[in-house]
């Protein structure tokens, strides 16, 4: 196997991790929210609110999942271009999508379809540029 | 209009921190082997290069502006709307991380973004 085709296996095994802990996350922190309501735009009201998500477990949870997300998105982006992991990761949308229909037999109209395809040419286009294409750059000593 | 200067500051917010993070990132280097070990030692590392810490604060507030934006909004619309913060996370990768962005990259993105919105315009399950 070459030297590309390994990193971008690499790359794409990353993103999957990334998007599979990120939807998870965001699944559970939606679930949290909804537990506690709309943020009133105010001092007493944000500082209420932030009361509140710091005391929901469910939103701890979630901080857990978006946590090894935050792992496999800082390694992955050590070396592949953040143009690249970027629009890869929007496959979640697709996997969603699926999701919705195997498991909770909803049906989708045709112009969620027609975005989900979209997004799969999207990702497939951008999927088969170079992962890298910006030089590692030298050890940064400065503020270590 | 709250909601889209709210909307703005995450799109900024959110773009920013992704650059400084990628710029951080890149100057950690790539840890040795995908193992807990090499990866804990790559996160040391990477939590004491000066850009991780622009990047983080510019995270964190693009996390509570979405919170919010949640809590205001549908997802329906909340979601297609960040997906503009791909068009701008691309133009900075171009343009400040000087990464290499050919046509078939930006068609790419292009199509990612209309398909999100598409997708998202119907409201995803995720309840």
């Amino acid at each position: 196997m070459g030297r590309e085709s390994r990193l971008r296996i690499k790359t794409l095994a990353m993103v999957l991790a990334m998007v599979v802990c990120a939807n998870v996350g965001d699944l559970l922190l939606k679930r949290g929210m909804a537990t506690i309501g709309a943020v009133q735009f105010t001092a007493s009201g944000l500082a209420n609110a932030l009361r509140l998500t710091a005391t929901n477990p469910i939103i701890w949870l979630a901080i857990f999942f978006l946590m090894g997300f935050m792992i496999c998105y800082m390694t992955v982006l050590s070396w592949a271009d953040y143009s690249y992991v970027m629009p890869a990761s929007a496959i979640s949308y697709a996997g969603v999508t699926l999701l919705a229909v195997i498991f909770l037999h909803e049906s989708v109209s045709p112009r969620r379809w027609c975005g989900v395809a979209l997004i799969c040419i999207g990702v497939m286009l951008v999927g088969q540029t170079k992962p890298r294409t910006t030089e590692a750059a030298a050890p940064q000593k400065a503020v270590a | 209009m709250a909601t889209f200067v709210l909307l703005a500051l995450f799109v900024c917010t959110t773009t920013g921190g992704e650059i400084a993070m990628t710029y951080g990132m890149k100057a950690t280097g790539e840890p040795e082997r995908l193992r807990p070990k090499q990866v804990l030692k790559f996160l040391g590392r990477a939590v004491s290069n000066g850009w991780f810490w622009v990047g983080i604060p510019l995270m964190a507030s693009s996390f509570y502006l979405l919170l919010i934006l949640l809590s205001w909004q549908p997802i329906s619309f909340v979601i297609p709307a960040s997906a503009l913060s791909n068009v701008i996370g691309t133009l900075g990768a171009k343009y400040i991380l000087k990464e290499e962005v050919d046509v078939a990259r930006w068609a790419g993105v292009l199509l990612v973004c209309i398909g999100v919105a598409l997708v998202s315009l119907d409201s995803i399950p995720v309840r």
